[in-house]
């Protein structure tokens, strides 16, 4: 069996995989980057390289996935659907390939109101099922989006997308992840997990539906610093769920960082223990990424399985 | 109908500053309708010019004329006379009437008095709300009767995004998600099993995007 990437291959052997986000610099110096990959290099399988996230300019999910790559991560390549028309994208995830990334995760991406262009045109030519779907066609039928062959080194990802189990309508969620693995997707990534009780009985469906043997769902956590940040996911931020519970125990800890990351890693083991279906967890520590080796140990996921990957054996 | 709005007073003013006489040029099509281009806003707009004018020392006098409707063509001929003598034109027709206006008065510094905006209709008595982003490709019959290509932020066409919360979408409390909207009327009719289906990408070539667009129609231009 020839496997896409490393991460794909962790997951197919059945391993629980430990995936986190690295969020590039606003400039364009790469050291933040290469320090935080060299800080989770032993502790997760995989990092995803956030693309211009809250449509704010950062160093590019390529480049940086590059850096991240060169230093001994495997990186998954976040490609939204707002700053790039169809051309764009194309070239530049041939780009990508090339340069050696393997994992590629598909969003909408935040409206760019949110970020510090709100003046910028929104393209939107395509939207993340379409992106899903002409990817994995084109690794698969060897197609560029337009429908034209590719002749010879077809970029060949492994293909992931995202699910908000938190946002609405609530029964449609499972129907649109249904939908996204149709499209092509192999692994999901989901949002932020505060509201577990939700995310138990959207788990229900999925496995009722059978969408767990079909894809591999990472549960995705975020440590929270303080009880505002809490407050501000709460009430600021579209489509997310923080239960009130969480918002006060922050608020009543004597140290309310150490409290978040005790949170996000009973979370983890909550989560691997007692729900079915899920193949591993993402970590978004975020501007925390020096937390993450912490939190993956203590929730008893360190040492990480050794997977021997080789990129080039699918040229 | 169009949707258009007044620019503000001050940027009006500032792109005749040089002028000594104008024509405001209202017109009786959808900005009429839409209560800020018609004969009577083009009445206020000019006694607001002219007092501002005045208080700044530099007198600037003002005709006023209201067309049936700027965006045809035949309609604009009566204002000839009225042009020959001003220095400039403000027109309160949507950008379609300005343009048309600016083709027929080639020697002539024209304007406009408006922000055109967009394609929808009332919602309230001074309240508007767009509905269509003219794509040239309508999709309405797979979505419900709701427009995801202006009504969704992201003009998804497989929707709802991440961002969807209570209805609303994620750019505002005040907007509604179109998705949420599809859905719930899908739901209604009984056909959600159409939503599961994957919608290809949109042909934008029968958008703007495709450049400026027209229309010919043989049976009209033969018969
Ligand atoms: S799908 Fe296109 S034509 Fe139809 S309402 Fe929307 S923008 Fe207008
Ligand atoms: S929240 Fe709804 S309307 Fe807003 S961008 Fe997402 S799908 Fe579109």
């Amino acid at each position: 069996m020839k496997y896409l990437s490393k991460l794909q291959k962790m997951l197919d052997s059945g391993h629980f995989a430990v995936t986190a986000e690295i969020g590039p610099p606003k400039h364009a110096g790469a050291h933040s980057i290469r320090h935080h990959a060299q800080l989770l290099k032993n502790h997760v399988d995989a990092t995803n390289i956030t693309d211009s996230q809250t449509a704010i300019v950062r160093l590019s999910s390529i480049a940086s996935g590059v850096h991240i790559l060169d230093c001994g991560i495997e990186p998954i390549v976040q490609m939204t659907v707002r700053d790039r028309n169809r051309i764009a994208i194309q070239a530049d995830l041939l780009g990508a390939y090339s340069l050696g990334m393997r994992n590629l995760l598909c969003l909408s991406g935040d409206h760019q109101q949110f970020g510090n262009h709100p003046t910028s045109k929104n393209v939107f030519d395509i939207d993340s099922m379409q992106l899903i779907y002409l990817m994995s066609r084109m690794r698969d039928e060897k197609k560029f989006f337009c429908g034209e062959e590719i002749k010879e080194y077809e970029p060949r990802f492994f293909i992931g997308a995202v699910a908000n189990p938190f946002a609405d309508p609530f029964e449609y969620r499972v129907d649109r992840l249904e939908k996204k693995i149709e499209a092509g997707a192999q692994f999901i990534q989901t949002q932020c997990i505060f509201d577990m009780e939700r995310f138990e009985r959207f788990m229900e469906m999925v496995r009722a539906r059978g969408l767990d043997q079909r894809a591999h769902i990472l549960a995705g956590v975020t440590p929270l610093k303080s009880w505002r940040a809490a407050k501000y996911i709460q009430t600021g931020v579209s489509g997310m769920i923080v239960p009130d519970s969480l918002v006060e125990r922050l608020k009543n800890a004597a140290d309310p960082k150490k409290e978040g990351i005790k949170v996000c890693i009973e979370q983890i083991k909550h989560i691997r223990e007692n729900i079915k279906g899920i193949h591993g967890v993402h970590v978004m520590a975020i501007a925390w990424e020096e937390v993450v080796p912490e939190i993956v140990e203590k929730a008893g996921l360190y040492p990480r399985p050794q997977v021997e990957f080789n990129p080039e054996e699918n040229d | 109908m169009i949707i258009a709005q007044q620019k503000n007073i001050q940027d009006i003013a500032a792109m005749v500053g040089d002028c000594k006489k104008v024509l405001l040029a209202g017109c009786g099509g959808c900005v009429t309708v839409c209560l800020s281009g018609g004969e009577k806003e083009t009445e206020i707009l000019a006694a607001a010019l002219r007092l501002m004018k005045k208080q700044a020392g530099q007198p600037l006098a003002t005709v006023t004329y209201t067309a049936t409707r700027q965006c045809e063509p035949e309609f604009i001929p009566p204002m000839d006379e009225l042009v020959r003598d001003v220095d400039a034109v403000i027109s309160l027709a949507c950008g379609v009437g300005v343009q048309y206006l600016a083709e027929r008065y080639k020697d002539k510094w024209i304007v406009p008095a408006m922000d055109t905006m967009f394609a929808g209709g009332a919602t309230g008595f001074g309240s508007w709300e767009e509905k269509c982003g003219l794509c040239g490709d309508c999709v309405l019959h797979r979505t419900g009767g709701i427009c995801p290509v202006i009504r969704c932020s992201k003009s998804i066409m497989n929707g709802p995004c991440g961002g969807s919360q209570h209805g609303k979408c994620e750019i505002s409390k005040e907007v509604d998600c179109a998705w949420q909207l599809i859905y719930d009327r899908m739901k209604a009719l009984g056909r959600l099993s159409e939503l599961t289906v994957i919608q290809p990408p949109k042909d934008w070539s029968k958008a703007r995007d495709g450049g400026p667009r027209r229309i010919l129609r043989e049976d009209l231009i033969k018969g």
